[in-house]
């Protein structure tokens, strides 16, 4: 089979399977008609496309799917609980197969009976569509809007009758729009006429053959529309009765919150404008982006250049113009490449649900600022450490509904993930109302588990106990009865967030609840960097990382357990000699005086001793390529000005 | 019809060198090399080939022999394979032949003093005889070798 199709394929079809699963819990929370249609939407494009691909199990599912839909678009099946849960059975065996595919290119042995049969019983165990067989035709086949439901509603509400008026024509009558209006007027008299079988228009241009229904809302009797009809002649026969509110009312509930919803423009809008985009390989995004690196650089080099020579106004006017043009280019790029942080945390609202049923816990999740816009690259790596986050906010953080109550908290707890612009980076909070971390048995652990000496433990600040917790290993043993629980694969989160160029801190309170801020870079392309000079070779380090240079005396370099420090404002701070760690060449004499870095790592700060200071630029990240990878301290390379290549220095692991 | 293949021939020293023609990208003359600290021992650096960012290897040291002065027909060989690309510096390059499959015969265990497993076979033309490369083994270090160069 083609990859390119079957690339396409699953990239839409599992597009089509988010959307089922948050539209699906839409559905749950606020039913809505939009909701139902962009389910049975999604539904039957996969079908489509399943069925071309050959991909028959799905098809057949997405089929079975697309009739239970069908049936509660009708408004005769009520939305259930039990009815979402067969449905996100299988879309979540949909998602299997999809990836099934994505594997082997097949399907594979996914047994989809169960979930086929589960889906005809929840359809047959609801039979309101059944119960019009004993009634005469009429209002079960007529099927009301939602402004004549509403209609109805009042009309119930108030104590009036709806009814149904049969007309049938004689068959010589010769002007029948001219009789069906005078049977209008006689009735419009009595109360008021809401909707017509034709329509309305239909009868008045004679689009009809012999007889019409008349459906009005009055207080009058069966009697005193008979008798106003019969005044009319040329009638064959006339039957009044009355449509029961009975039928209406599962449809009228149905209606009532589609209404409820709609009067919610923005909730509606939300759903409507799903996909309206253009789908670009990203390699053709990444070519543009190096295009632009490039200008970048050679516009670094003009400046250079200019810099140099003593070369009139209008060239340097010329330059900085080419700066703007640059810069703006340069964001509109990063800007095609930036997506909504909504596409992970869309995934969240049914983790948070599956889980905190599994774990018989109430929790509510709150998303604020799901539009904030992160690059693609980083989206796609997020993902997995929140939901990492989220499993211990729910599994550990949260408490069980009884012991909230106990505490005086409200039952349900509160998820929040927020996301949110500060500066150049993005910030995403994950915060539970929960039961907090234990400081003390934090402290407790470490000391057990050697991290720290016992007389050091009293000196350490909350924030560098909390830091244990991303220790590797650590309380993986004892979990929820230490300290409960925190820290499983938390050194897994912040690996991941940090080989993206973040951090992660926690903060927390005792039974208040914990919040994980994850601050991330906008973009991992291109970054501002300090040049340094070491011997004669040219590193780059991150501004991001830097909190200060200082340059002190050579013999203000003190030494305490053969590690080198500096007094900077009281503060002792490891330096650590760059040249040596990079086993750069020693061919300059050791200064008078010593030119320092100060970089951060979290907390803490330590110093790279360098040779000079080079100024700051805007540089270009390239990998090293996949022959060098995994290069110690280096975290990839960038091209200067001159067409030299320098070095990332990769603070993280230098420290 | 007898399957022809074409070769780059290159020198170090007074061997005669050559990779199969699908492999090379291009023949650069030697530019500047940025160092790599922490790279394993045979590997010079990174150049700036044209904005791309492409480690060089010298193939003197890759296949320990004694180290050689950089003249002006010192060249850059940029290789792929698969996913790496790579430069190799060699004294010279000299030219492209053309060689029938047969005249491809595999290599002994010992030629022109480098480890035959760096080697794909040896190829006779007239008189000369044409060390071929499997650039495969010599761009990806085995397991064992790897923990002996990091």
């Amino acid at each position: 089979m083609d990859n390119r199709y079957l690339n396409v394929f699953l990239e839409e079809a599992n597009e089509h399977i988010q959307n089922l699963n948050n539209n699906l819990l839409t559905l749950e929370s606020k039913p809505s008609h939009e909701v139902v249609d962009e389910i049975f939407r999604s539904a039957h494009t996969l079908k489509g496309m399943a069925g071309t691909m050959g991909f028959n199990k799905i098809s057949e599912l997405t089929h079975e799917m697309e009739d239970l839909l069908h049936e509660i678009r009708n408004g005769s099946l009520p939305i259930t609980n039990t009815l979402i849960d067969v449905l996100l059975k299988c879309v979540d065996m949909l998602q299997e197969m999809t990836e099934q595919i994505a594997r082997e290119g097949r399907e594979g042995d996914t047994d989809i009976r169960p979930a086929i049969a589960k889906l005809k019983k929840v359809m047959s165990n609801e039979p309101v569509g059944g119960k019009a067989k004993d009634e005469p035709e009429g209002a079960d086949n007529i099927s009301f809007n939602e402004f004549e439901l509403r209609l109805l509603e009042e009309a119930a509400n108030k104590n009036l009758k709806t009814w149904e008026v049969y007309v049938e024509l004689a068959d010589n009558c010769l002007l029948k729009s001219a009789r069906a209006f005078l049977v209008f007027k006689a009735l419009e008299n009595l109360g008021e006429i809401i909707k017509t079988k034709p329509h309305v228009q239909d009868i008045e241009d004679e689009k009809f053959d012999k007889e019409f229904y008349i459906y009005m809302i009055t207080s009058r009797s069966e009697e005193d529309l008979l008798n106003a009809v019969n005044s009319v002649s040329e009638l064959k026969s006339v039957n009044v009765r009355e449509v029961k509110s009975a039928n209406f009312q599962k449809k009228l509930a149905a209606a009532r919150e589609m209404l409820s919803v709609k009067e919610n423009p923005k909730e509606t809008n939300r759903i409507r404008n799903t996909s309206k985009t253009l789908r670009v390989d990203i390699e053709r995004l990444d070519n543009l982006m190096n295009l632009v690196s490039e200008l970048i650089i050679i516009k670094t080099r003009l400046e250079e250049l200019d810099s140099l020579t003593e070369q009139g106004q209008k060239r340097r006017e010329a330059i900085e113009y080419l700066e703007r043009i640059t810069s703006n280019l340069h964001d509109a790029v990063m800007k095609v490449r930036m997506v909504p942080i909504e596409n992970v945390f869309s995934r969240f609202p049914r983790v948070v649900r599956d889980l905190s049923r599994e774990l018989n816990k109430e929790v509510k999740l709150v998303i604020e600022g799901a539009e904030t816009e992160l690059d693609r690259t980083v989206i796609d790596e997020i993902g997995d450490p929140l939901i990492h986050l989220i499993r211990n906010a729910l599994d550990h953080g949260i408490e069980t509904p009884s012991e909230r109550v106990g505490k005086g908290k409200p039952r349900e707890g509160t998820l929040k993930l927020k996301a949110f612009h500060d500066g150049n980076n993005v910030v995403i909070e994950v915060s539970d109302d929960g039961r907090g971390i234990d400081v003390e048995k934090v402290l407790e652990k470490a000391q057990k588990m050697k991290l720290v000496d016992k007389s050091q433990g009293k000196k350490l600040k909350e924030i560098e106990i909390l830091n244990f917790l991303f220790e590797s290993g650590f309380s993986t043993s004892e979990r929820v009865t230490d300290i409960s629980g925190r820290g499983v694969g938390l050194d897994v989160v912040k690996t991941k967030i940090e080989s993206l160029g973040g951090s992660v801190e926690i903060k927390t309170r005792k039974n208040e609840g914990t919040t994980f801020l994850i601050r991330l870079p906008l973009t991992l392309a291109i970054i501002q960097a300090l040049m340094v000079q070491l011997g004669h070779e040219k590193y780059a380090i991150p501004l991001s990382a830097i909190k200060e240079t200082v340059i002190i005396p050579y013999k203000e370099l003190r030494k305490v357990h053969k590690n080198e420090v500096i007094l900077l404002r009281g503060n002792v701070i490891p330096v650590l000699r760059l040249d040596e760690m990079l086993d750069i060449p020693a061919n300059c004499l050791k200064n008078e005086n010593l030119t320092v870095v100060i970089v951060k790592k979290g907390e803490k700060d330590v110093g790279l001793i360098v040779d000079a200071l080079l100024g700051e630029q805007e540089i270009v990240i390239k990998t090293l390529g996949a022959f060098l990878k995994n290069i110690r301290f280096i975290a990839g390379a960038t091209i200067l000005g001159d067409g030299q290549v320098a070095l990332i220095l990769d603070i993280n692991a230098l420290i | 019809m007898e399957e022809v293949r074409q070769f780059v021939v290159f020198r170090l020293g007074q061997e005669e060198y050559g990779v199969d023609i699908l492999q090379v990208n291009t023949i650069e003359r030697m530019m500047p090399i940025t160092r790599v600290p922490k790279a394993p021992y045979f590997v010079e650096g990174v150049i700036n080939l044209r904005g791309e960012i492409v480690p060089v290897i010298d193939l003197r040291k890759r296949f320990g022999l004694p180290p050689g002065e950089i003249t002006g027909d010192t060249r850059i060989i940029i290789v792929m394979v698969d996913d790496l690309t790579v430069g190799m510096i060699v004294d010279s390059a000299t030219e492209v032949i053309q060689l029938p499959q047969d005249a491809v015969e595999p290599a002994p265990s010992v030629a022109g003093n480098i480890n035959s497993e760096f080697l794909e076979g040896v190829g006779k033309l007239n008189d000369k005889l044409l060390i071929i490369l499997n650039l495969e083994k010599i761009l990806r270090p085995s397991e064992t070798e790897q923990r002996a160069i990091m």
